[in-house]
């Protein structure tokens, strides 16, 4: 624990260094205003095709590459150099209730990227809005740009099953199907068509998952005979067989005992050498432990501070986000 | 330390003995109405058996109705409720059929297709609806649409269409509460790896709702085994002589076959009656045990 705090001071001192090139590429990016207001136009004047490729290209030679209004910004820096997924003035309503409110923010690409606030802050739901999950809900309604690899995933033309196939997501309550170990990991694999070396990706996938040696006797067994942080694991080895890019948590180990807890965060730190992990959690401590990024959502779906884990922690600027993490709200 | 310690819960016991009476008195009466249903479940069984005895034999289940009573008892040759009893199976089965794909079809679309607006709450509110419609009617309907508009006649098919009507409401307001039974959990951890709603439907809901399925729609069939009224106006035969060999045959039914026996003045027809009903209430019986086993069988729980 103490070396890894240690860890983080140094982390923060460079954070604080790093403040100064964050201004220049706001700069930057302004200038690239006009060029997008532009394509708008044409795309309204009936060339939306051309207007879309055009405007993809332009995203995605660059890093970071959508420009993020100067009002509604968070605290902190929201803008990352190697984003894969940038939120511009997203909205989400359910009904007439709005649950998140101008969120403008940057994941970037691996790495683990905590969501924390309080319950009913909108975390979940900006979680659920980045593979479409919302679509699901009746009453949902989104406004506002999501951009995955530059491409708005609120466009017409995004199918949210093939989105979902590049975003796995790990629930809340572990949720393994009433099948056997194996059909669970394979269900991912035969839906999407991955048809070839089933046994061997299954294999794998409980392997990342840190589960293999535990259930490697009894894959024919009912993936619902397992505790429920071996549940938990099994979901996170479906949600990796299929081998996506970004892989979404919605409180993972909230319902697990400390040791499957403590498993899920080294599960959660080895997966992030090679996904993007984006991690809703109530838990600061995991945030603090296991996140490379933070963002602070505090009442209202508003998003108060995005920064380095570090600087959250240790030197917050919103004075609310200190409060709530040092236990004075929340 | 001492013996002499005063017992510190005397306060108030007079009145908690009271209240406990008044509680022993209101469990006995609800005891007693739960034991009126038993009570007439079993003399009904019994003063039917008693009625029957001697009567349900291999033959009556075998042979056609005779119009001599003296046949049921080994007279030259036997007598029984065979033709009806066929009738009854075909017709059953018939139904199923036709419920399971219309039933089952309709409660899918609605609980996990239709947009939820105002055309949807307007069609589940008929359904629930038409649930409570009297039997006679369906009957009515059927005898207008199947046998006259549709010129199939008094046949098996018409017959089998009628009964369907008649438990079709019941088995989609069932099967849309066995699938809105199926947790949400499993339909998020099937589109969190990108399957479409099809396959989401037949891999996850499906396979989870089907043994709730299967109870509401076989204690359905087991009503409609039993109606008598629907098909006196499809103009199902009374007494039939031979079972029926196809859909578009003309047929009896067991309850009908009862009804007619029961009518008759001689004491032989009415012993046949309670030997028809013995076989009715057997089959319903068993149908109500299949759908017990296919229920434990699934349930999660056990």
């Amino acid at each position: 624990m103490s070396d890894e705090t240690t860890g983080r001071l140094g982390g923060l001192k460079r954070t604080v260094a790093t403040i100064a090139p964050g201004e220049s590429r706001f700069e930057t990016s302004n200038t690239r205003d006009a060029n997008v207001e532009t394509t708008d136009m044409t795309a309204e004047a009936g060339q939306s095709d051309v207007a879309t490729t055009e405007r993809n290209e332009t995203e995605s030679s660059s890093s970071g590459g959508v420009e993020m209004p100067t009002s509604d910004r968070p605290l902190g820096t929201p803008r990352v150099d190697d984003a894969v997924i940038e939120a511009r003035d997203l909205d989400v309503f359910y009904g007439d209730t709005q649950a998140l409110n101008e969120i403008n923010m940057d994941i970037p690409e691996q790495g683990v990227t905590a969501l924390i606030g309080p319950s009913g802050c909108g975390k979940s739901t900006f979680l659920r809005s980045i593979n479409r999950m919302n679509d699901l809900i009746d009453v949902a309604r989104v406004e506002g740009e999501l951009y995955f690899h530059g491409k708005n995933i609120y466009d017409d033309d995004v199918d949210p099953v093939a989105l979902r196939r590049k975003i796995g997501m790990v629930f809340q309550k572990p949720n393994p199907f009433p099948k056997s170990i194996f059909d669970n990991v394979a269900y991912g694999l035969r839906v999407q068509g991955k048809d070839d070396d089933v046994e061997e990706k299954v294999h794998t996938a409980l392997e990342r998952a840190a589960l293999i040696d535990e259930v490697e006797d009894q894959l024919d067994e009912s993936g619902l005979d397992l505790s429920g942080g071996q549940q938990q694991r099994l979901c996170i080895a479906r949600a990796i067989a299929t081998d996506p890019e970004v892989i979404l948590m919605d409180e993972p180990a909230s319902a697990l005992d400390p040791v499957a807890t403590s498993k899920i965060e080294d599960l959660v730190e080895e997966l992030a050498q090679e996904y993007t992990v984006v991690i809703v959690t109530h838990n600061m401590q995991q945030a603090a432990r296991i996140s490379d990024k933070t963002a602070v959502f505090l009442t209202g779906g508003h998003l108060v501070e995005f920064d380095d884990t570090n600087k959250i922690f240790e030197n917050p600027e919103s004075d609310r986000v200190e409060d709530y993490i040092t236990g004075k709200f929340g | 330390m001492s013996t002499e310690t005063e017992n510190p819960f005397t306060e108030g016991t007079d009145d908690i003995e009271r209240k406990r009476t008044i509680g022993r008195v209101f469990v006995g009466v609800c005891f007693g109405s739960a034991m009126v249903g038993v009570a007439a479940l079993v003399i009904l069984l019994a003063d039917v058996i008693i009625e029957a005895w001697g009567w349900l034999t291999w033959d009556f289940l075998l042979y056609p109705p005779t119009q001599s009573p003296d046949n049921f008892l080994g007279g030259i040759r036997g007598a029984g409720i065979y033709p009806a009893i066929v009738g009854s199976i075909f017709l059953i089965a018939l139904t199923a059929v036709f419920t399971l794909f219309l039933g089952v079809g309709a409660a899918i679309y609605l609980e996990e297709y239709a947009p939820e607006n105002r055309l949807t709450s307007f069609i589940e509110a008929n359904i629930a609806n038409l649930a409570g419609v009297p039997s006679i009617v369906y009957g009515l309907l059927g005898l207008a649409v199947f046998v006259r508009g549709a010129q199939l006649g008094a046949v098996l098919l018409a017959g089998a269409l009628t009964l369907t009507l008649l438990i079709l409401p019941i088995v989609i307001v069932s099967t849309q509460e066995a699938l809105r039974a199926v947790p949400d959990s499993q339909r998020n951890a099937a589109y969190g790896v990108g399957a479409t709603q099809w396959q989401v439907t037949r891999d996850v809901v499906l396979p989870r709702a089907l043994p709730g399925i299967m109870t509401g729609t076989i204690l359905s069939l087991s009503r409609a085994i039993g109606e008598t009224a629907p098909l006196i106006m499809v103009g199902a035969a009374t007494t039939m002589l031979t079972a029926p060999d196809g859909l578009m045959s003309p047929f009896s039914a067991m309850p009908m076959q009862i009804f007619d026996w029961a009518a008759r003045p001689q004491t032989e027809f009415h012993h046949a009656a309670a030997a028809g009903i013995v076989v009715l209430l057997t089959i319903l019986l068993l149908m109500n045990l299949c759908a017990i086993l296919i229920r434990n069988k699934y349930d999660p729980r056990s």
